[in-house]
């Protein structure tokens, strides 16, 4: 894995975390976003907006996983989906979500054989 | 391994808009990160997920409660499958501690890999244990170190395995061998799904 000082969700002062959550730790099991939920910005950057909240908007101008978003800001997974979260409360982005059901599709599933198979 | 400092190339188009999982599970140095590369569009990336479990108490009188903290790393990498669909493989570790976030992190996979070094067969019992218990689907996939050329039923039985799991040998540095082993498992997970669990009697799958 990673050396020592290469990650700043675990090497950094849990400060700069808690600072950046404004103390919330836990995104909690009902939060809406899934590792590969698609996210997509609604809005520009904005003066004066968290570096945080800016970066995302940035990064995911095109869709982009909310996993992928975590490892370009160099945060973990539960923190991403809090800041996340912030940003969809105010309509700064949507949020594409897996079409999980109980059983895969199968639809679904052709379509992934197709795509691997023509890689 | 490589510790992916920025920005993968290849963003999405525009229209994506389902992600999906696939879980590449094995013990340390098995060549999970070598996999997801071998099939992945960007350079693998490397993040974690932080959880806490409460424990139990650890002292009555106080009412004090040990919590236990644990980090996962994993790599990933991604798959445009089509316009709308988008596949993320995923290498997490096979160790105990890791399991408790499975739920988290991996609700809805569409199935798993287990990654198998022959010359290391007991790391992956419990990883095997453990999916069955889930009841995710998966594959077990011999990475070629050049180990002990064990005959496939030698292998099943040493892994203890279902005669539906199929089992297959790889080269996890091999593009052509690891989009096999994705397409093996999504083929499994067809045949489960789609014709019918309701078939118990489905014939062994022997690919080695």
């Amino acid at each position: 894995m990673n050396g020592a000082g290469g990650r700043p969700g675990r090497d950094d002062a849990p400060d700069r975390l808690y600072t950046l959550t404004g103390g919330r730790s836990r995104a909690g099991a009902d939060s809406p976003f899934d590792l590969v939920t698609l996210v997509v910005a609604e809005c520009d950057p904005v003066p004066g907006m968290q570096s945080e909240h800016a970066a995302i908007l940035r990064m995911t101008e095109r869709p982009t996983a909310v996993v992928e978003i975590a490892a370009e800001l160099r945060l973990p997974v539960g923190i991403t989906k809090i800041l996340l979260t912030d940003l969809l409360d105010a309509g700064r982005v949507s949020a594409r979500h897996p079409r999980q059901e109980a059983l895969p599709d199968p639809e679904i599933l052709e379509q992934v054989l197709v795509g691997l198979r023509n890689l | 391994m490589d510790s992916a400092t920025s920005r993968a190339s290849a963003p999405l188009g525009a229209s994506a808009d389902n992600g999906l999982k696939i879980v590449i599970v094995g013990g340390f140095g098995v060549g999970k990160t070598t996999m997801v590369r071998s099939v992945s569009e960007i350079r693998p990336l490397n993040t974690e997920e932080t959880m806490t479990q409460a424990g139990a108490a650890v002292d009555d009188l106080t009412g004090v409660h040990a919590k236990t903290t644990t980090t996962v790393a994993f790599d990933f990498g991604r798959i445009t499958l089509d316009a709308r669909n988008v596949l993320y493989l995923f290498g997490a570790p096979g160790q105990e501690r890791f399991w408790f976030l499975w739920d988290r992190l991996f609700q809805g996979t569409l199935g798993a890999v287990v990654l198998v070094d022959t010359r290391r067969i007991d790391d992956s019992w419990y990883a095997i244990d453990r999916l069955e218990r889930h009841g995710t689907p998966f594959v077990v996939a011999l990475n070629d170190f050049g180990g002990p050329d064990f005959a496939p039923a030698q292998i099943r039985e040493a892994l203890d395995l279902d005669p539906h799991v199929p089992l297959l040998r790889c080269d996890a540095r091999s593009r052509e061998s690891a989009k096999e082993v994705l397409i093996t498992l999504v083929e499994h997970v067809y045949a489960r799904y789609a014709a019918g669990a309701a078939d118990p009697a489905r014939p062994t799958q022997e690919l080695v």
